[in-house]
């Protein structure tokens, strides 16, 4: 039904011009080519300009001066390495990339089964709950994290563990959603074919569930991370001062006052990180599928 | 032993929802009470500090009524920012749904072979970092910035420069246009890519034309993936205040948000901050009730 069209409906034009490709009602149209092209320069251009510019020799950031690494390494006083307020800032944002994962990924994918397979009214609201998280603006979770840290005595301080909680909060409706998706295309039957050859609910899940997961679990460890680590609104409010301000902080701060190119050096240097990790979760995301015809899944009739 | 399995299973669900469920509960929900007992709190006369009401019975209005006065009437100086976040949002939204429906579409019917390619540039915003994105475009559009060189041919028309970069509204709609239709394209290839092409062949078959087949098969056929691509860019859109004070950092083009930012950080205004809070919750969470029973009654009639 999809090849015929063209050469089987219209009595093909041999001749060509563009009287005949305008009066060809099959032909492919440009007009969305052009505006698809147009949208994928417009959108990355202006990033991998700036990205050139973190390697200019000179100060300015719109007059190329030659190639140099000088903001990024070169310059003894105020290059990424050497200046300790960009250096830090890059350190820092790592580390709360790191540990609002590891915190997220098991507190996301345990809800994300618990929710599905519970039924009633209580699950139905959480769920509700972590909907509305995907969507709020953030600026709201974190004035309220603000508030709970400023006018409350509780374990929630300003600084890494406020980023932390606030992040964890934040991301946590993540690993939910596609662990969910992906539960959705599981079905129960695996579970109970477990147990009724003698497995445990828990051992159920850990030994066929956890296991059919794994690619959800990894896409959304590797998106979290790679969310965390550009966040921008919830680590400024709390952050406890400029020890604990993140690249995107830094940024910013200092985007408007007349900065030098080793600010677009330290955007480089989370740019590449960002697209490392992307690139290492894929690579892996794909063993793990490629796996997969050996695995539980072909029993799923999936590929 | 099955019986006995079967409990401990419905046991097991509640266990692991449990976690995220309470950790939503303690750093979501209850975090939204703080930010009414602030707002319905009172300010300490000598440190400017929000001291909180908890209990429901006694809050004062004063600060949620200084709010209200504000913003309509002569003394209306919260109105304009509130009229001009609806007006920005909205044409943003308009803009970045003309840019990323025709995208989505091509990449979801027309890219072929380059598909994967394709969509792999259309997720690579997502890899980096809001803020380099707007850095990017700071860098572009400062007075002596690229785009200002272009437009006036390299310098021959010095009159043709423009202070992109101090307070120009067209500046921040582009901007917010330009940060979130990323974060559209996706849902909506999503939903266009789930449309059988045969359908739209059927239609060309029978006689439609292309206008005609876009109208009365494609569009009505995507607009669940509209209303979802929507929510998740104008709702997030609504509490954005970095763009503007990255792109333009004038009072002119405050919206919301910035009203937000502003008072959150100055001492005795905490509570109109909460206010405002309040106002983009309200905004924000009518329309998500409104789709989770949209859906819930379509999933209804779908079984």
């Amino acid at each position: 039904m999809t090849a015929i069209p063209s050469a089987a409906l219209v009595p093909a034009p041999r001749r060509r011009g563009l009287g005949a490709w305008a009066r060809n009602p099959w032909r492919k149209p440009r007009i969305l080519l052009g505006i698809t092209l147009l949208y994928v320069g417009w959108s990355l251009l202006p990033v991998l300009i700036a990205v050139l510019f973190s390697f200019n020799d000179g100060k300015s950031r719109t007059v190329w001066q030659g190639f140099s690494t000088r903001w990024y390494y070169g310059d003894p006083l105020r290059s990424v390495w050497h200046d300790p307020t960009l250096h830090s800032a890059v350190v820092h944002t790592l580390w709360l990339g790191l540990l609002a994962t590891v915190i997220t990924i098991p507190l996301g994918v345990a809800m994300a089964l618990g929710l599905d397979r519970w039924r009633g009214r209580i699950p139905a609201g959480a769920n509700f709950f972590v909907l509305v998280s995907f969507v709020l603006p953030e600026i709201l979770l974190a004035v309220a994290l603000l508030f709970v840290a400023t006018v409350l005595q509780t374990p929630l301080h300003l600084g890494t563990v406020g980023q932390v909680i606030g992040l964890v909060t934040y991301q946590l409706s993540y690993p939910v959603v596609i662990v969910r998706s992906r539960l959705l295309t599981i079905g129960k039957h695996y579970e109970e074919a477990a147990i009724d050859l003698g497995a445990s609910p828990m051992g159920a899940v850990r030994r066929v569930l956890l296991k059919m997961l794994l690619p959800a679990i990894f896409a959304s460890t590797v998106l979290v991370f790679a969310d965390v680590i550009d966040d921008f609104v919830i680590v400024r409010y709390l952050s406890g001062g400029s020890s604990t301000e993140p690249v995107s902080v830094k940024i910013y701060n200092t985007a408007r006052a007349a900065p030098t190119p080793a600010l677009n050096a330290l955007a480089t240097v989370l740019l590449v990180s960002s697209l490392l990790v992307v690139l290492l979760g894929f690579v892996a995301y794909r063993r793990f599928t490629r796996g997969e015809r050996r695995s539980i899944d072909v029993f799923a009739g999936e590929t | 032993m099955p019986d006995a399995s079967a409990r401990t299973g419905r046991r097991l669900w509640p266990l692991l929802a449990l976690p995220g469920t309470v950790w939503l509960l303690v750093l979501f929900v209850a975090p939204l009470y703080v930010v009414l007992a602030v707002l319905f709190g009172g300010v300490d006369p000598i440190l400017r500090q929000p001291v909180p009401v908890w209990n429901p019975v006694r809050w004062d209005f004063s600060q949620f009524r200084y709010v209200l006065e504000h913003i309509v009437g002569p003394d209306g100086f919260f109105g304009p920012a509130l009229v001009r976040t609806t007006v920005y949002v909205v044409v943003a939204s308009a803009v970045c749904l003309l840019v990323a429906y025709p995208v989505a579409y091509y990449t979801a019917r027309f890219a072929g072979r380059y598909r994967g390619l394709l969509l792999t540039l259309l997720i690579a915003p997502f890899w980096i970092s809001y803020m380099m994105r707007m850095l990017a475009w700071v860098n572009l559009l400062q007075n002596d910035g690229l785009v200002n060189r272009v437009i006036s041919l390299g310098g021959l028309l010095p009159a043709a420069h423009v202070n992109w970069l101090n307070g120009q509204p067209v500046t921040v709609v582009l901007g917010l246009v330009y940060g979130y239709v990323p974060y559209m394209v996706l849902p909506l290839f999503a939903g266009l890519d789930r449309i059988p092409g045969a359908v739209q062949e059927a239609a060309r078959d029978l006689g439609a034309g292309r206008f005609e087949t876009f109208r009365r098969v494609t569009w009505p056929m995507s607009r669940q993936a509209v209303v979802v691509s929507l929510l998740v860019t104008t709702l997030p859109m609504l509490g954005d205040y970095y763009t503007n004070d990255m792109l333009s950092a004038s009072p002119q083009t405050s919206m919301v948000g910035n009203l937000i930012n502003n008072s959150v950080l100055t001492p005795g205004q905490t509570g109109q901050a909460g206010a405002f809070v309040m106002l983009v919750l309200l905004v924000s969470v009518l329309p998500m009730l409104l789709y989770v029973r949209a859906s819930r009654t379509g999933v209804e009639v779908e079984s």
